[in-house]
Order: C-alpha cells, then structure tokens, then sequence
C-alpha cells in the first residue's frame, strides 16, 4: 500500500467569492491525518518549513511520493513559527551564498508554486555597522555579495536615514550609526504560511503529514536504518531524513552518534500594533536586535539566545531587556509603546553558524540540522537541496561543503559575521 | 536570569556574572588515551554531548572571583542540582538521552515550572 494522492481546489480570487457566499463554512480541508503506514521509502522526522519542503521537492523533484513526515507535535510548530520571518541571502562564503541565494530564488516563485500565499514581502533588509571595524567587515561582505551575483549595495549613514527615516542615526549617542549593508530583494514571509502550504502540496502528492508522532528510537541492524520507533509504533523506513533542528543531538543520541551542535533558547517579541512606521527590516547584529513591523501593524522584535544550553523553549528577561534597550536606543520613537507577546525557541547553533547537511554514520539516515538562529530564511534552498541529496544519497554541490567531516577538514563556514545571532 | 551559587565565593549570585563555557569533564584525546588524529580532536574541539535533561557543564565567574567551576544543570527546566569545584567527583549522574530522568515534560507545560 502507498500514500494516495489528492487533488487540491485551487486557491484564487474567485474560490474566495465562491467561498464568502457559503459564509466559509466549505474551504476543504488542507491536508489529511492519515494513520501511519507499515513502511515508507522515506521518513522525514520533523514537520518544520525544511522536513515539509525536504518531503514536497522529494515528491515534485525526485517522483517519491511514499513519504511520511512525522511530526511530534503540530507542523510548524517548532522554530518555523517562532522566529521573526527574516528573509535575505547575503552571506559571505560562497557555499552560503550559494545555499542562500538558492533559497532566495525559490522564495521569490513560491506563492505561485504552492498556489497558497506565504506573503513573501521584499521590503529589503540592512545590517547595521556600528563602528570602523563593522564598516570594514560590511564592505567585504557587500564585495563578496556582488561577485557571487547577490544584490548587496553598502549603505553610508544618509543613505541609511534614506531608506529608514524613522532611525536616529545618532543610536541615543550608544549605538551611532556609520553605515549598513543593504538588500533590496531581502524582506520577510509568513511563516506559519510556510509550512501550511508545502504541507498542502505534500498532501496533494500523497504525503503523509502526520502530526503528535514522537520518533523515541531507530531500529538500525549492521549500521543500516530500517526503521524508526514512535508514539505511534514503529514505521519501517528505506531510508530516513533527521530535520530536527533544537532536537538534533537528541535524535542523533537515539541513533548512536554525537553532533558539534549546541541548543540554546532564541527569543523574540511584538508590540501593541501601530500604524505603519517602518516599511524595511532593521538588523544590528552589534547590539543583538532586528526590528520589522508585521501587516498587522506590531512591531516584531528578536533578541539575543540566551548563553546556556536549554531546550526549554522560553528565553531569559534580561536579554529581551538589553534588546528592547538598543532598540529605543535606535527608534527613541518606540520608547513608550507596550509590548504584547514574548516567546522562546530552541535553536541548534554550529561552531561556525552554518548548517550541516549530511550522510550520517548510519547507512540510509540523512541529516539536515544546525541552522540555528537563521535557517527560516533558506527553507525552500534547505528542502530542495536536502531532498536531492537524500535521493540520489550522496552529497550535491549544493550539501557537500556542509558534510559533518568539515569539522576534521578544518573547511569551517565561518558566518559568525553574516549570521551573528541576527539573521 | 539564573541564581548561581560559586562554590568557591559560597555564595549565589546573579547569571550575569558568570559565563557559560560548556560541556564539562571533557577529556583531551591524550588524556583518555585516544590518539591525537584529526577525528579525535575534532571531537574534542567542536563535539557536544547537548544532552537534554540534567548535564554536567562548566562554568567560569567571569565577574567574581574568575574560577572554573562545575554545575550539574536541568536543561528543560533550567533548575541548578548542584555546583561543585573542578576536580571534584559530580554529586549526580548525568541524564542520557532525552527527559529519561525528567518526572515532568516542562516543554510542553504552558509557563513552565
Ligand atoms: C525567536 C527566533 C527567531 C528567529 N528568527 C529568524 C529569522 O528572522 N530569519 C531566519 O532565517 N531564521 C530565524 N530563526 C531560525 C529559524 O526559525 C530556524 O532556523 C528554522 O525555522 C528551522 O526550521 P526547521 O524546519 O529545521 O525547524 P523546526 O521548525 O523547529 O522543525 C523541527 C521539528 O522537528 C520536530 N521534532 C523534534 N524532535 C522530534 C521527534 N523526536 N519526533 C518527531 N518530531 C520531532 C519539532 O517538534 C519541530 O516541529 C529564528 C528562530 C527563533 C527561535
Ligand atoms: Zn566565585
């Protein structure tokens, strides 16, 4: 027996008339919760943005549709809906570049392709420099940007307050503003939209999602996955694909190996929604804060990850402190406002913040994890790369600099500079 | 914020003094009589237990008394078991894998504990 596919209505302007005439009650359902089957030709463990879109472009690209991504508890529900949407890909290596840039060329068709709306917005987004060295260390990255074909433009401190009138480029005197990168074609998604839609096309190809599935063991016999152990009993599997994020270490634990990740808790906030003030994104990876303002007017706000080891899922006071500081620091206009929500994720963070997509020692079990505090942003680059490795099982161009082995090589992505604790 | 107690300034004191430095009782490859290779002291340098549940972690009161000290920590729920000197035997054992010594799932309890 495999999964059955299921054609989907589409999503348009006439559907939504249709629909508004039955008061809403008839939109059909986005995708079924199946019972697991015995076995699958791949299991995909975590119903985040990447194991969706590992699992969507394993069926659109590769023709494998008998594929169960299991989810322990509600897709998305992880750090796809928790972070602060950011979107860009000017990263300084070329391997992220390329992984990035990937991501961003599938952002800038996924509305259409998934025939659901992710609010993909390209207000832009800037990286602020704070001192010599950030101008220093802004101007190489912009160069490097520009020679892989990125659109990178370096900002001075006027055309900052151009594109961000509302800044006070003095920084309240603490932060003083001395320039920025700038990408145009960066800006932010929904994301719980993400994962609903890559979800919905799963489903239509005949994917299994199935969701309050906790994967507790694997059942490898001579260092060959067979199978996984769950919540729901065990599901045999030819082969296996990890997208754990925040769990990573644990699942990898369960299969008898150890990872270079830590977990640390990342934590953002909104405000009380206003009108609009602020059309762009604004990151400063110096004082550990990034501010856009959401559609519906709150002002969403990240923070720093807290210094300890958590997978508590909730982030420390004092840290949503400095950051809300820096911030009125910034927009001395935001001073008095309220904030309304603040809530912590679980990120798993490489040595030198950046991915790894890998074989494992395991035969048949693949792992994609460690995209710590900025992976939302390469989630179609992430799925479509991973799925091709999975499926041919062996690296790409794309995976192969992000293998485990980097870490005995010494061939470190360091992207500290580019990823910091912003995104 | 935590409350850290020093075992060597015998006092608690807030987070913020103290730095977090990772993964304790970590052995160089020599010194747990593994060859020095390229695999090995990758594992050293980079490799993580990240265990979830309690851990054995170091610490440093960066704005204390600047001592290396141990802690074994809950990391779901963040609660500290016991600080103890470097060099000292930990009090308790580590958890192995996943909540196996947690009796309550903090992660999905709405606040927390
Ligand atoms: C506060 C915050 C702000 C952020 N801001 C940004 C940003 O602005 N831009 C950006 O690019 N990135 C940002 N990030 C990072 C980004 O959210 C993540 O890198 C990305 O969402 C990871 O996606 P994922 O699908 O791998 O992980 P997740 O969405 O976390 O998915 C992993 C899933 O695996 C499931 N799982 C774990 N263990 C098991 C198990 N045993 N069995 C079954 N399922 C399991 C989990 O429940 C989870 O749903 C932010 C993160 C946080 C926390
Ligand atoms: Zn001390």
């Amino acid at each position: 027996m495999v999964a059955q596919p299921a054609k989907k209505q589409r999503f348009n302007a006439l559907a939504l008339f249709r629909n508004a005439l039955s008061y809403h009650q008839n939109w059909e359902q986005q995708w079924r919760s199946p019972e697991p089957l015995e076995a699958y030709d791949v299991v995909i463990i975590g119903g985040g943005g990447h194991g969706l879109a590992t699992a969507y472009y394993l069926a659109k690209e590769h023709g494998i549709t008998n594929i169960a991504v299991l989810e322990k508890g509600w897709i998305g529900g992880g750090n796809t809906g928790r972070n602060t949407t950011i979107v860009r890909s000017n990263y300084l290596w070329d391997e992220s570049a390329a992984m990035y840039e990937h991501a961003m060329k599938l952002w800038e068709g996924l509305t259409q392709e998934l025939n659901y709306n992710v609010m993909f917005s390209q207000r832009g987004v800037l990286n602020l420099a704070h001192n010599l060295t950030d101008v220093r260390d802004t101007q190489r990255r912009v160069n490097a940007n520009r020679l892989n074909g990125i659109d990178s433009i370096y900002l001075d401190a006027a055309g900052v307050k151009k594109v961000v009138p509302g800044i006070d480029l003095r920084g309240g005197g603490r932060y003083p503003v001395m320039g920025a990168s700038y990408q145009p074609r960066g800006g932010t998604a929904r994301h719980d939209a993400v994962a609903w839609g890559y979800a919905r096309k799963c489903d239509e190809m005949g994917v299994h999602i199935i969701q309050n599935c906790k994967v507790t063991g694997f059942d490898i016999e001579g260092g060959v996955v067979k199978g996984v152990q769950t919540t729901k009993g065990r599901i045999g599997a030819k082969k296996v694909g990890m997208v754990p994020a925040g769990h990573s270490s644990v699942l990898a634990s369960m299969a008898g190996f150890r990872l270079p990740v830590e977990s640390h808790p990342l934590q953002a906030l909104v405000s009380e929604p206003i009108k609009p003030t602020i059309d762009t994104v604004v990151m400063s990876n110096a004082v550990h804060a990034y501010i856009s303002q959401s559609d519906k007017g709150e002002l969403v706000i990240g923070a720093g990850v807290d210094q300890y080891i958590s997978y508590g899922q909730r982030g420390s006071q004092h840290l949503a402190e400095e950051t809300l500081v820096a911030i009125c620091e910034l927009f001395p206009q935001y001073k008095r406002m309220k904030m309304l929500r603040q809530w912590g994720g679980i990120v798993d963070v490489c040595p030198d913040a950046s991915p790894i997509l890998t074989s494992t020692p395991v035969d048949g079990m693949y792992l994609n994890c460690g995209w710590g505090t900025g992976g939302f942003k390469a989630t179609p680059g992430s799925g479509h790369a991973f799925a091709a490795h999975i499926a041919k099982g062996e690296p790409t161009e794309l995976t192969a600099p992000f293998a485990l082995s980097r870490f005995e090589t010494g061939f470190l992505i360091d992207e500290h500079g580019a990823a910091a604790v912003a995104h | 914020m935590l409350l850290i107690r020093c075992p060597y300034c015998e006092q608690e004191r807030p987070e913020v003094e103290f730095s977090f430095a990772h993964q304790a009782h970590k052995p160089r490859p020599e010194a747990a009589g593994e060859p020095l290779d390229d695999h090995n002291w990758a594992r050293w340098v980079y490799y993580q237990k990240n265990i979830k549940g309690v851990a054995h972690e170091r610490w440093n009161h960066a704005a204390g008394c600047r001592k290396f000290f141990n802690a074994a920590r809950d990391t779901v729920s963040s609660e500290i078991v016991a600080t103890y000197k470097s060099g000292e035997t930990p009090p308790v054992p580590e958890s192995r894998i996943e909540g196996e010594d947690l009796s309550f799932d903090y992660e999905n309890a709405e606040g927390g504990a």
